[in-house]
C-alpha cells in the first residue's frame, strides 16, 4: 500500500492548484518551499534528473559539490548544527548512498535533522541487481528517523513534506528518501503542502503539569542538587530557559558533549565537563549529589561509566522529549517528558530561589585538584613541547570564545571541547555519539557555509584529517572560510594512549608516517603555516584567524601526550583519574 | 518489575506501510533477541494493522524494547503482557498420508481426542487442523509421529488481551484526536 494515498492517508493536506512538471522539478520546487537554500552531494547516474533540475535553480539552491558522499553528508550535519536548520544531502544509488551510511548514523545518535535524497535504479529494475542498485531502504532503516522509496512522481510531495516535518520536528533525526530514476522522469500535476502532522507520530509528548510539581518539590528540598545538560537544550531552543533556571535555584551544572555550549563557560554556575575525559569534580560528585537533574541528555555510557556506580544515592529527575530515553539506562525517580523549553519554563514557575553556596565549594575544590594536576601543564606547559591545550588556550584569546568549534575524534576532540571557551550556543559542532573520524573537516565546511558571519575553526588531528582531506578540494571551489587545524601528534592519539594504559605500551597499528600536509594543503591552494617552536605559535594563530579566507594551520604537538582526567573504561565516575 | 526472562507478548498498533515489518524486528536484531514467532494481520481498527510479537527475555528488555517500537513514526500504539495476561492460540496444519487413515482407526480417535479436525481429506494425503497452546499442538504432533506426518507447519502466536479494552482503544483515541 506504499503508494500517495497510503501515505496520504497519514497527514492531513488539502487540495491546491497544481502545476504539470517531471518529478525531479517537483523535488527542487519542494526544496525551495521547504526554504532550502543549500543542498550537499555528489551527482551520479540514478539522480541526474534532479542535478540537471537543480541546474535552473543555481541562483536559489547552492549546491555543494563534495569530493565523497560521506564528506558531503558531513557537511549537511555541520551545516544542520551551526544554523539550526534541516541539512540537505543528495547522492547516486548504489555506492553514492552508501557512502552516506556513516553520516546518517552519525546523524541519528546525534539527533542531527537531515533529509537525504538517494538517486535509485528505474523501479523496473528494482530487485535485479541493477548497475548501482542497492537496497537503500533496507541498508539505512536501523540509522534513520524514517526513511520511505518512492517510485511514483506523484508520491513525491507527500513523502518529501512528511521528510522535512519528521527530520526537525520532535527529537530531530536523519531522514532517507529513495528516489527511482524514472520517478524523476515521470511528469505529474504538481501541488505541495506543507507537512504539519502525523497522526502515527508525537514530536512532543504532553508535559505532566503533577510531574513538573514533583520534580520542583525535589528541587526545592534538595541540599546538593545537581544538573545535567545536554543537546536537548540546543535542540529544544532552551538555552535561556535554562539559564535562569539554574540562576534562580543556584544549582551547579555540567555539560555532556553535546550540550556544550548552551551555557557559557565562564557562567559561574557552569562546572564543566561529564564523562570519561570531563573534568575531575562533575564526574566525582555525580556520586555525592543527592537529586541528580538531566535536562535533554541520554546517559551514554561515555558520560556515566559503570551503571553500577552511577549516583546511585541521588534522585534522579529526567526531563526529556523521546520517552524512549527514560529509564533506558539511569532509571528516573521523576520522568518529566517533554520538550526542553516548555518543562524548564513551567518548572521555573514552581521552584524557590536557592544557593549552594557549599555545594558548589566542593566543585571549585576540585577544579583546584585538576588544575594543579592536570590543567596548568595542559594549559601552560614546562616542558619545551607544545601541547594540543595551549594551542586551544590562544584561540579562545584571540577569539574571545565567539568561534564555532568544529572537531574531529580523538584526542584533540577531548582537549579542544574541554579547553574551548564559548560565549554562545550552536557553537561545539563534533562527532558525540558515534565517534566518527574524518567528521571535522567536512562539518567545519558545512558549519562555514551555514554560518557565513561567524569564525569556524576545525580542529582535526592527523588520523581523522586523512580519512576525508579530499575535501580541502572543496574548501577550494566553494571558498568557504573554514579554518583547518591539525594538531599533529604523528599517532593515533586516543588508541596510543589506551595501548600505553591498558595494553603495555604495545603501540599496534598507531603510529602514521605521515604526508607533507604543508605540500597536501598548497597542493589544494590552500594558505598555510607550520608550527614546531612556542615561539611561532601566538603568531601563527593570530594570523590563521585573522586571514581573511580558508587556512591551514599545523601545529606539531607532543607525540606522547595523554589526555586526562580519565575514567577508565568499565570503572564508575568517582574512580576517575587525574594522572 | 520480573528480574526472570518469561514468556511475553507484545503488540503494535500500526499503520500498514512497506519496510515497516523490517524497522520493528531490527529493534530486536540490534539487542540480539530472537523473536519467536510474529505475526501481523488487519486490527479491529479500520486500516490499522497489529503486530503480534512472541519473545522470551527480561521485562526491563521488554519494555525498553517495547518503547523503541512505539518510537517508530509509523507506530501508533504498542504495549506488552504476561502469560497470564492474554488469552492466546496458535494454529497447526498437519499432514500425513490417506492410507495411515485406512489402517484402522487410531487416527480417527487421536483427532477427536485432541480436538482437532480434517481440514481436507484427499486421495494420497490428508491435513488436520488444530488450533490451541503451543503444548497442545505440540501434544497432537507426538501422537501423530509415528503414522508419518510428511509436513508440519505451525503459525505464530496470536493473542487478545484480557483488560476489558485493549490497547485498540487506546489508537481509537488517537485517531480521533488527529482527525480534528
Amino acid at each position: 500500500m506504499a503508494t500517495a494515498e497510503a501515505i496520504q492517508q497519514s497527514t492531513k493536506t488539502k487540495p491546491k492548484p497544481t502545476k504539470r512538471m517531471t518529478g525531479a522539478e517537483a523535488l527542487v520546487q519542494i526544496l525551495l518551499e521547504e526554504n532550502v537554500d543549500m543542498a550537499f552531494g555528489y551527482p551520479g547516474g540514478a539522480i541526474m534528473p534532479v542535478y540537471d533540475a537543480l541546474y535552473d535553480h543555481q541562483d536559489s539552491i547552492n549546491h555543494v559539490l563534495a569530493r565523497h558522499e560521506q564528506g558531503a553528508i558531513h557537511m549537511a550535519q555541520g551545516y544542520a548544527r551551526a544554523n539550526g536548520k534541516v541539512g540537505v544531502c543528495l547522492a547516486t544509488s548504489g555506492p553514492g548512498a552508501t557512502n552516506l551510511i556513516t553520516g546518517i548514523a552519525d546523524a541519528q545518535i546525534d539527533s542531527t535533522p537531515l533529509v537525504c535524497i538517494t538517486g535509485q535504479v528505474p523501479s523496473a529494475l528494482l530487485g535485479s541487481d541493477a548497475f548501482q542498485e542497492c537496497d537503500v531502504l533496507g541498508v539505512s532503516m536501523p540509522v534513520t528517523k524514517w526513511n520511505f522509496q518512492i517510485t511514483k512522481a506523484e508520491e513525491i510531495p507527500v513523502a518529501l513534506a512528511k521528510a522535512f516535518y519528521l527530520a526537525r520536528s520532535g527529537r530531530p533525526g536523519p531522514v532517507v528518501i529513495d528516489i527511482t530514476k524514472d520517478a524523476q522522469f515521470e511528469e505529474f500535476d504538481f501541488s505541495y503542502e506543507k507537512c504539519t502532522s502525523l497522526r502515527s507520530y508525537t514530536p512532543k509528548p504532553k508535559l505532566d503539569h503533577s510531574k513538573v510539581a514533583e520534580a520542583a518539590e525535589l528541587i526545592n528540598n534538595a541540599e546538593r542538587p545537581y544538573v545535567l545538560f545536554g543537546q536537548g537544550v540546543i535542540l529544544g531552543n532552551a538555552e535561556k530557559e535554562f539559564k535562569q533556571f539554574i540562576e534562580k535555584t543556584g544549582i551547579p551544572a555540567a555539560w555532556t558533549i553535546m550540550g556544550l555550549s548552551a551555557l557559557d563557560t565562564d557562567h559561574p554556575l557552569n562546572v564543566g565537563m561529564l564523562g570519561m575525559h570531563g573534568n575531575y569534580g562533575p564526574n566525582l560528585l555525580t556520586n555525592e549529589c543527592d537529586v541528580l537533574i538531566a535536562v535533554g541528555m541520554r546517559f551514554d555510557d561515555r558520560v556515566t561509566g559503570n551503571l553500577d556506580k552511577y549516583a546511585k544515592q541521588a534522585k534522579v529527575i529526567h526531563l526529556e522529549i523521546d520517552p524512549a530515553e527514560i529509564d533506558k539506562n539511569v532509571p528516573a525517580d521523576v520522568p518529566v517528558l517533554g520538550d526542553a523549553k516548555e518543562s524548564l519554563t513551567e518548572l521555573n514557575k514552581l521552584v524557590k530561589p536557592n544557593s549552594h553556596e557549599e555545594w558548589l565549594q566542593r566543585f571549585r575544590e576540585c577544579d583546584k585538584q585538576e588544575w594543579d594536576k592536570v590543567i596548568e601543564e595542559e594549559l601552560h606547559p614546562k616542558s619545551d613541547v607544545l601541547s594540543m591545550g595551549e594551542v586551544i588556550r590562544i584561540i579562545n584569546d584571540v577569539t574571545g570564545g565567539d568561534h564555532i568549534l568544529v572537531t574531529d575524534v580523538g584526542q584533540h576532540q577531548m582537549v579542544a571541547c574541554r579547553y574551548t571557551k564559548f560565549t554562545r550556543s550552536k557553537s561545539n559542532i563534533t562527532s558525540g555519539g558515534l565517534g566518527t573520524m574524518g567528521f571535522g573537516l567536512p562539518a567545519g565546511i558545512g558549519a562555514a557555509l551555514g554560518a557565513p558571519d561567524r569564525t569556524v575553526i576545525a580542529v582535526v588531528g592527523d588520523g581523522g584529517f586523512q580519512m576525508t582531506l579530499q575535501e580541502l578540494a572543496t574548501i577550494y571551489q566553494t571558498k568557504a572560510k573554514v579554518k583547518v587545524l591539525l594538531l599533529n601528534n604523528e599517532f593515533l592519539g586516543m588508541v596510543r594512549q589506551w595501548q600505553q594504559l591498558f595494553f603495555e605500551k604495545r603501540y599496534s597499528s598507531t603510529e602514521l608516517i605521515n604526508p607533507d600536509f604543508q605540500q597536501v594543503a598548497k597542493g589544494f591552494y590552500i594558505p598555510t603555516a607550520k608550527v614546531t617552536e612556542r615561539d611561532n605559535l601566538e603568531s601563527a594563530i593570530e594570523e590563521f584567524i585573522n586571514y581573511d579566507g580558508s587556512y591551514f594551520l599545523e601545529v606539531m604537538v607532543g607525540k606522547e601526550n595523554n589526555v586526562f582526567p580519565m575514567v577508565p573504561s568499565g570503572s564508575g565516575v568517582a574512580e576517575i583519574r587525574l594522572e | 518489575m520480573e528480574s526472570e526472562k518469561q514468556e511475553y507478548t507484545i503488540t503494535a498498533y500500526t499503520e500498514n506501510h512497506v519496510g515497516l515489518l523490517h524497522r520493528i524486528t531490527i529493534i530486536f536484531t540490534k539487542r540480539k533477541i530472537n523473536i519467536e514467532s510474529l505475526t501481523t494481520s488487519e486490527s479491529e481498527v479500520e486500516g490499522i494493522h497489529r503486530f503480534t510479537i512472541a519473545v522470551t527475555e527480561t521485562e526491563e528488555q521488554v519494555i525498553k524494547v517495547v518503547k523503541q517500537i512505539e518510537k517508530q513514526v509509523e507506530v501508533l500504539k504498542a504495549d506488552y503482557y504476561k502469560k497470564k495476561e492474554v488469552v492466546q492460540q496458535e494454529l497447526a496444519l498437519y499432514k500425513i498420508s490417506t492410507e495411515s487413515l485406512t489402517r484402522g482407526l487410531d487416527v480417527e480417535r487421536i483427532v477427536r481426542e485432541h480436538n482437532a479436525r480434517f481440514l481436507t481429506i484427499e486421495e494420497h494425503f490428508v491435513v488436520i487442523e488444530k488450533s490451541g497452546f503451543r503444548r497442545e499442538t505440540v501434544a497432537l504432533f507426538e501422537e501423530l509421529k509415528p503414522y508419518g506426518i510428511s509436513e508440519f507447519v505451525r503459525s505464530g502466536r496470536i493473542a487478545v488481551s484480557r483488560e476489558r479494552d485493549g490497547i485498540g482503544k487506546d489508537v481509537e483515541k488517537i485517531l480521533a484526536e488527529a482527525a480534528v
